[in-house]
């Protein structure tokens, strides 16, 4: 695979709208590459679970990462905020450069590389605290106290992610008493609340019933205004009503990337057709 | 359709013997049978020490034992038994002899509280109403009659002294209590300072010089003469309210009718079982529990109360868990969050969970010899130098005791804590290191509260460890007889060198070590009771924190 962007087929091209046309002078153009992915190796023990990936995410776009289970498309994802780092004895070689800093470098913060890059997983995971005190929570350990800064973060971010109106009466009962759903839109006002740059989303939907599964996806489209989205998910419909680029990953290989619309009408790899239309995985 | 034969048959292979196997009944049977078989061990024990225990203060009726020889005896039931039958043909009885072993009390008559009475023996056994029980501060207790009360201007006999006697008890005490709380706070206090005063003085003598140091120790002994005088004061304050109280006298008769004088004071309780009703006994069943639950312990430990065993317990087992707590929970987080998962950590844990298998007494050697003579030996050459050769801190003490348990338990509380830790989901971890956290964000407020309640469980069992060891404490600074409570009302208030008394000890002690193990058999089941119950008590404080702490964290209201 080569690594340049593809071009996206879009439908509307908000480049041609003049507020954000206007706009696009002082923010990095849209479209243009946010994470660049160099030659990525990684290694579980002496496990190699991803070869040679080189792709380039862009900006305030969804990305979508599809491909049978074990294909290293959580792996790679998890790379993008260096979650794997938890794990013992994982080796990371290339480059992974977000904003042209990569950040795999000795001299990165990795605390402040979370801030940036949010991430929203499988599974819902409030924290057990109250939901104000859950949206917070990346607020209250960056040294955040003001409550009326944080009133306003954790009413802005319950917003944006649609869960506002659902508990802006209960704000003090706990996180762990929402619906599936509601929690997992939850977990991304809390992703939200420290204004990342980007934002992971690790199969967000699979725990989740049809018409919850609806809302994240509105929600999403909603959100990659502001964000660059990746999205990892093992629905294809999913992939193909949401993302604007999608990957196909299999045994730790890309296989193909392109514009959503391309990868699946009309596929340049013939296992990418195969996985698609579910001859195999 | 099926035929009635048919349906029949069907039920028929429902109920075959074998199916019982095949469906494996039988497990369910060997595992609940096992349950039952413990639930019962566990029943009979504390059912033993709860009947033994707890009608031990029950006022039992006195008989009056006349005998074929011609002798008396006033004395209660304690047990029967078949007479051996070897010796049963030494002495020549006839068959089935029974004997009963019963109390006569009246050490100082009779030298004995016990006699054994052969049944054969006995001609006959009545219940005579006005016979007194009294517990007296000194020769156990007394099974007799009434002869006279004497006060400062008047001598009463019969009826009318029975009436007057309590008021006269009364009386008695609290003169008692006058000068028991004289001698124990107000010199106890003088003594203190003095003692303090001659530390200086040695501190003086040693470090200063010259003219400074003459007008210091002017100065000391002035300050040690008003001492001796206020000491003085008291004595003879004292003195005076011996006098007052050796005015009051009573006289007792023994079942052959000699009259023994003893001051009033020395009556603690009096009554007459064979007068009362089932509320009178009730009443005086709790007012001599009672006392034994708040009193100092009499006569090496066989008579009084248990107060300072209860106190020194407690105060141990808080102790206990203060420093075992701190150091096993930040042990664990360290071997769960930050050590390097391999070959030395699993050493390390493997190693923990052995020293959990290390005799107790094995610990009571090292907190000997590390805190008590280490440890405690160098603070006393440090900051204690005046008062060597007597140890301050270089000898066994509550603090010491404490340490060694906490260590003994330090095991428990870590493998609890790791337990709990590794049961928190990985997804809440990894929420909390998205935003953002440090590990040690994360474990402060993530993982630190979700497994508060683990914790808390290894607390408790800790704790029931602890309050139940004896061995490591004999030596560690456990006494028979402690002078003073470690908390009292002279600063610093919390004296942690001092030496304490222990249930547990105080069980091995009165149940092995007393010199009259009759008298003091029921006492030993009251004591165990006592421990037990302290135990769950404690257990239950820290189950309710620990329900209240699972409540608040599933309603989510940590912050």
């Amino acid at each position: 695979m080569n690594a340049t962007l593809p071009t996206p087929v879009r439908e509307t091209t908000p480049t041609t709208d003049p507020a954000l046309a206007r706009s696009s002078n002082d923010r990095p153009r849209e479209g243009d590459a946010h994470i660049r992915t160099r030659n990525l190796q990684f290694f579980y023990g002496v496990k190699q679970a991803l070869f040679d990936i080189s792709l380039d995410i862009p900006r305030r776009q969804v990305t979508a990462f599809i491909g049978p289970s074990g294909c290293g498309k959580s792996t790679l994802l998890r790379c993008y905020n260096r979650m794997n780092d938890l794990i013992e004895s994982v080796v990371a070689r290339g480059e992974i450069l977000i904003d042209d800093e990569n950040i795999y470098d000795s001299s990165v913060d990795v605390i402040a590389l979370r801030k940036k890059v949010g991430m929203v997983f499988q599974k819902s995971n409030p924290f057990p605290k109250t939901i104000f005190e859950n949206v917070v929570y990346g607020l209250r350990i960056s040294g955040i106290t003001d409550r009326k800064t944080l009133d306003e973060i954790a009413e802005r971010s319950l917003q944006r992610a649609a869960l506002w109106d659902e508990v802006k009466d209960r704000l003090d009962s706990s996180g762990m008493g929402l619906s599936g759903g509601q929690q997992q839109r939850l977990c991304i006002a809390r992703a939200i609340a420290l204004e990342p740059e980007i934002i992971l989303m690790d199969e967000p939907c699979s725990a989740l019933d049809p018409i919850a599964t609806m809302k994240i996806e509105e929600l999403i489209r909603e959100l990659k205004k502001d964000y660059t989205i990746v999205i990892v998910t093992h629905n294809m419909q999913q992939a193909a009503r949401v993302s604007d680029l999608t990957a196909f990953f299999y045994l730790g290989k890309l296989v193909e990337y392109d514009a959503t619309k391309r990868i699946f009408t009309n596929p340049a790899n013939k296992q990418t057709e195969d996985y698609i239309t579910g001859r195999f995985g | 359709m099926t035929s009635p034969a048919n349906i029949s048959q069907t039920i028929r292979v429902h109920r075959t013997s074998e199916s019982i196997w095949k469906r494996g009944d039988h497990w369910v049977w060997l595992t609940g049978g096992t349950l039952v078989l413990c639930l019962f061990m566990i029943m009979i024990v504390v059912g033993i020490i709860l009947v033994n225990g707890a009608t031990f203060f029950w006022p039992k009726d006195v008989r009056l034992y006349e005998m074929k020889d011609g002798k008396k005896y006033l004395a209660i039931m304690r047990q029967k038994e078949v007479i051996p039958p070897a010796q049963a043909r030494d002495q020549k009885l006839q068959a089935d002899p029974n004997r009963r072993m019963v109390m006569v009390g009246n050490r100082d008559m009779y030298s004995q509280d016990f006699v054994w009475l052969n049944d054969q023996e006995i001609l006959s056994s009545s219940r005579p109403p006005d016979v007194w029980v009294m517990d007296r501060r000194e020769y156990g207790r007394f099974i007799g009659y009434l002869h006279f009360l004497q006060t400062k201007d008047r001598k009463l006999e019969g009826a009318e002294a029975a009436a007057v006697l309590p008021k006269a008890m009364e009386r008695a005490r609290e003169l008692f209590d006058r000068i028991y709380r004289i001698e124990k706070s107000d010199i106890g206090a003088v003594n203190l300072q003095m003692e303090r005063a001659r530390l200086r003085q040695r501190k003086v003598e040693r470090l200063g010089q010259g003219e400074k140091m003459a007008s210091e120790i002017r100065s000391i002994e002035q300050a040690t003469a008003s001492l001796k005088e206020k000491y003085d004061a008291y004595v003879k304050e004292i003195a005076q309210l011996r006098s007052e109280m050796g005015q009051d006298r009573i006289g007792l008769e023994d079942v052959n009718g000699t009259v023994k004088e003893l001051p009033m004071a020395s009556i603690m309780e009096a009554w007459q079982p064979n007068q009362m009703g089932f509320f009178a006994k009730t009443g005086s069943y709790f007012t001599r529990l009672a006392d034994f639950l708040m009193d100092d312990p009499r006569e090496s430990n066989t008579e009084g109360g248990v107060f300072p065993a209860i106190f020194g317990t407690t105060l141990m087992v808080i102790l206990m868990s203060i420093a075992v707590v701190p150091f096993g929970v930040l042990t664990a987080f360290y071997l769960c969050e930050y050590a390097r998962q391999g070959p030395i950590v699993r050493a390390v844990r493997i190693a923990l969970n052995n020293l959990a298998g290390v005799p107790s007494i094995v610990y009571g050697v090292f907190g000997l010899g590390f805190f008590v003579y280490f440890i405690g030996g160098n603070i006393d050459r440090f900051f204690y130098a005046d008062a060597l050769p007597t140890p301050t801190w270089g000898t066994g003490g509550i603090l010491w005791a404490s340490l060694t348990l906490a260590l003994l338990t330090v095991p428990v509380v870590v493998m609890a804590t790791e337990e709990s830790i590794m049961a928190v989901p990985r997804g809440m971890r990894e929420g909390s290191l998205a935003l953002g956290a440090s590990r040690f964000q994360t474990l402060k407020n993530i993982l630190l509260p979700a497994s508060l309640p683990g914790i808390l469980t290894g607390v408790i069992l800790a704790m029931a460890r602890g309050a139940g060891e004896v061995a490591p404490l004999m030596i560690t600074g456990v006494v028979k007889l402690a002078p003073s409570l470690p908390v009292d009302g002279l600063t610093p208030y919390l004296h942690l060198e001092r030496k304490f008394m222990h249930l547990g000890f105080h069980i091995y002690d009165v149940g092995f070590q007393s010199p009259n193990i009759e008298a003091s058999r029921p006492m030993v089941f009251t004591t165990a009771l006592l421990l037990i119950l302290l135990v769950i008590a404690l257990n239950l404080g820290a189950i309710l924190l620990r329900d209240y702490v699972r409540r608040r964290y599933t309603t989510g209201a940590f912050h």
